[in-house]
């Protein structure tokens, strides 16, 4: 598995050097950033083998190098990513690495790119092009970059995306000594497939999205191998093997402006082999602004989630929950906000806290704040097996 | 995110003045207009511009820090909708590639876009909010994009001097809902029609901020661009200039440029 990876990589940089090379004596934009962060758990951990360390530290690099010619472009971005703690949270990773050719009204993107589709807060149903770097953070929105071939078509009714992704990439999961684990460790290197082709199956996706007046819409429709695994023990029982499906899954995301309100849907119907369901997030995002003749803007978030999927299918936290929460922007030099958030499962009571808390310090440092608290969690319920890693935690970033 | 006062079409083919005659209307409020329209009209066909400029916020204490942004105008050849605008952030580093694109329009909400580059995603933003500061700033929303001259009222004040010039004053009252201004007071020079200082009253009547504009330039197309704007709040002691570097006229910009599925693709 990770030779497989290696050796796609090094084609592709091979790829990226012909890329550069084009590119000529043209300057290249480099910026880069560090993050050094900390995550402090409050409870000894519930599972063997598990690092019962209070603290675990790890630090991330990034780097950006971009190239802009007439009718071309260029970008480069690697991602590293070393954790004391846990093996499985190392990551080195190329987010981006393409080149795109633009013409009047079309564009072709050839290489590793990242794409987001979607408009809820709490969970993204419709959001499906990259894998979730699922170790990274718990909240699914860091992604892992993707190798396509992706075809856009900008028309005055709407703008058309048509993606042909020829290589998998696998969904990272905590490591057995990692904190925010399943029971029973995930093994990472014998995944299962349901193609024959394995990773290497060629997934298609197609995507419509525009806007009339208040209304922005986005339709899509993907054929492959689904980001999100069953996970099954092995034989000896000592590990969880993650299975990827063959699915065909249908997307709708749907957006509402009126005045401070912001209304927002995302629906998917699933399609596997022996299954189907249905999914979906709405809700809405209001803000009053400047608060007491203060800069402060308060939103307030309500989305309710449902997802019909059954015990067999891979497993979901979002599966009948309520969503609340508040967005502070005060709106000042430092760009400080706040976001505060509780989950809640109307049908077993598990409770989700989430505070996200963001300050750029002078210019070129940022500091993020990120409590998770997981609660009401009985045994057999879903977030029982990370019951006990309720955690606090600090990142400084860096910028060049 | 318009930067240049003034820039509504509506005036000169409604009210045709011609370019250097004199004003002659009846009531305070008809010369107000007329004087406006024509401060608007010296702007017109520009076409589409791009210009970088930097925008140094000062706090009370006197600190300060600065954000680099690059702007692309397109102008709207038809009078009833707003122009387009799009603002690319090159700094701070954190933000860098964060963009807005907004559909400016008359008296409705623009439309418009924000993109924010770690989570690569678009998110249609609510424009009710004119009233909030832009990225930290002295400006506010609606100082940038509430330039449209049938967005007011207005009422001619009198004449004054200002600097060398001599300059036209008017009250300007907002006509678009969520402003944050009771009234602005404006001074256009008598020369080249444009606007020097604009005086802006909060919603209790007090007077907020007063904004400079210094350094006028005028282009081969005949338009002029002031390069060097300061606000400064009276009530926080706190400022914000912004300094313009040279603007390109007539660049490739159309309307492909200027719609939401291009912000993923600005860098």
């Amino acid at each position: 598995m990770k030779s497989s990876r290696l050796k796609s990589l090094l084609s592709l940089a091979i790829l990226l050097s012909a890329f550069v090379a084009e590119a000529g004596r043209a300057s290249w934009e480099i910026s880069s950033s560090i993050d050094l962060g900390m995550r402090i758990f409050m409870e000894n951990p519930r599972w063997p083998n598990q690092d019962d360390a209070t603290t675990q530290l790890s630090i991330a690099g990034t780097t950006e190098l971009r190239w802009r010619g007439d009718d071309s472009r260029a970008s480069i971005i690697p991602y590293l990513r070393y954790d004391e703690t846990d093996d499985e949270r190392s990551l080195a990773d190329l987010k981006e690495a393409y080149w795109a050719k633009e013409a009047e009204s079309y564009e072709l993107l050839i290489g590793i790119n990242t794409v987001f589709w979607g408009v809820t807060e709490s969970v993204h149903l419709v959001d499906i092009i990259n894998q979730t770097d699922g170790v990274a953070d718990i909240d699914g929105e860091d992604k892992l970059g993707q190798p396509m071939i992706n075809l856009e078509m900008q028309r005055d009714w709407g703008l058309i995306g048509a993606y042909l992704l020829p290589y998998f990439r696998e969904r990272t999961f905590a490591g057995k000594e990692g904190r925010l684990r399943t029971p029973l460790p995930v093994d990472t290197d014998n995944p299962q497939y349901e193609s024959s082709e394995e990773e290497n199956h060629i997934d298609l996706a197609l995507r419509y999205s525009h806007f009339v007046g208040s209304v922005d819409i986005g339709l899509s429709a993907f054929s492959g191998t689904s980001r999100e695994p069953r996970l099954l023990p092995n034989a000896d029982g000592s590990a969880l093997i993650p299975v990827y499906d063959q699915i065909e899954q249908l997307g709708l995301d749907l957006q509402y402006t009126d005045d401070a309100w912001l209304w927002k849907l995302e629906a998917i119907v699933r399609e596997t082999k022996n299954d189907s369901f249905n999914a979906a997030v709405g809700g809405f995002e209001y803000t009053f602004y400047q608060v007491a003749d203060s800069t402060t803007d308060v939103g307030v978030l309500l989305e309710l989630q449902y997802d019909g999927r059954a015990g067999d299918q891979p497993i979901t936290l979002a599966d009948n929950d309520l969503f609340a929460g508040i967005r502070l922007a005060f709106n000042d030099t430092q760009d400080t906000a706040v976001l505060a958030g509780v989950g809640y499962d109307v049908e077993t009571s598990e409770t989700y806290v989430n505070i996200e808390a963001d300050r750029r310090l002078g210019d070129a440092y940022v500091l993020e704040l990120r409590a998770r608290i997981f609660t009401n969690a009985d045994a057999g319920d879903t977030s029982f097996a990370i019951g006990k890693d309720d955690y606090l935690q600090v990142q400084l970033s860096r910028y060049f | 995110m318009k930067t240049n006062p003034m820039k509504s079409f509506v005036a000169a083919v409604v009210f045709g003045i011609s370019f250097s005659g004199p004003i002659a209307a009846n009531t305070p409020e008809d010369q107000g207009f007329e004087i406006a329209a024509r401060s608007d009209r010296s702007d017109l066909g520009f076409g589409n511009s791009r210009v970088e400029l930097q925008m140094i916020l000062r706090n009370a204490a006197g600190q300060e820090s600065t954000r680099s942004l690059k702007i692309s105008t397109l102008e709207k050849a038809d009078e009833s909708v707003g122009d387009k605008s799009l603002v690319l952030f090159d700094t701070p580093r954190d933000i860098e590639g964060t963009a807005l694109l907004s559909h400016a329009k008359i008296l409705d909400p623009d439309d418009q876009w924000l993109f924010l580059p770690a989570l690569k995603r678009v998110k249609r933003i609510a424009s009710s909010n004119k009233s909030g500061p832009f990225v930290g700033s002295e400006f506010a929303f609606e100082d940038f994009t509430a330039i449209e001259l049938n967005k007011f009222d207005y009422r001619y004040a009198g004449t004054e001097a200002c600097g060398a010039l001599q300059c036209d004053v008017l009250e300007r009252l907002p006509k678009y809902e969520n402003s944050g201004y009771s009234k602005q007071i404006s001074w256009i020079d008598q020369e080249v029609f444009q606007i020097r200082k604009v005086e802006f009253y909060d919603r209790r009547g007090d007077l907020l901020k007063v904004l400079e504009l210094d350094d006028y330039r005028q282009y081969q197309n005949g338009v002029w661009r002031a390069h060097r704007l300061k606000m400064r709040n009276l009530q926080t002691n706190k400022e914000t200039d912004l300094v313009y570097q040279d603007y390109s006229f007539n660049v490739d910009l159309g309307s492909k440029d200027f719609v939401k599925g291009r912000l993923s693709r600005l860098r």
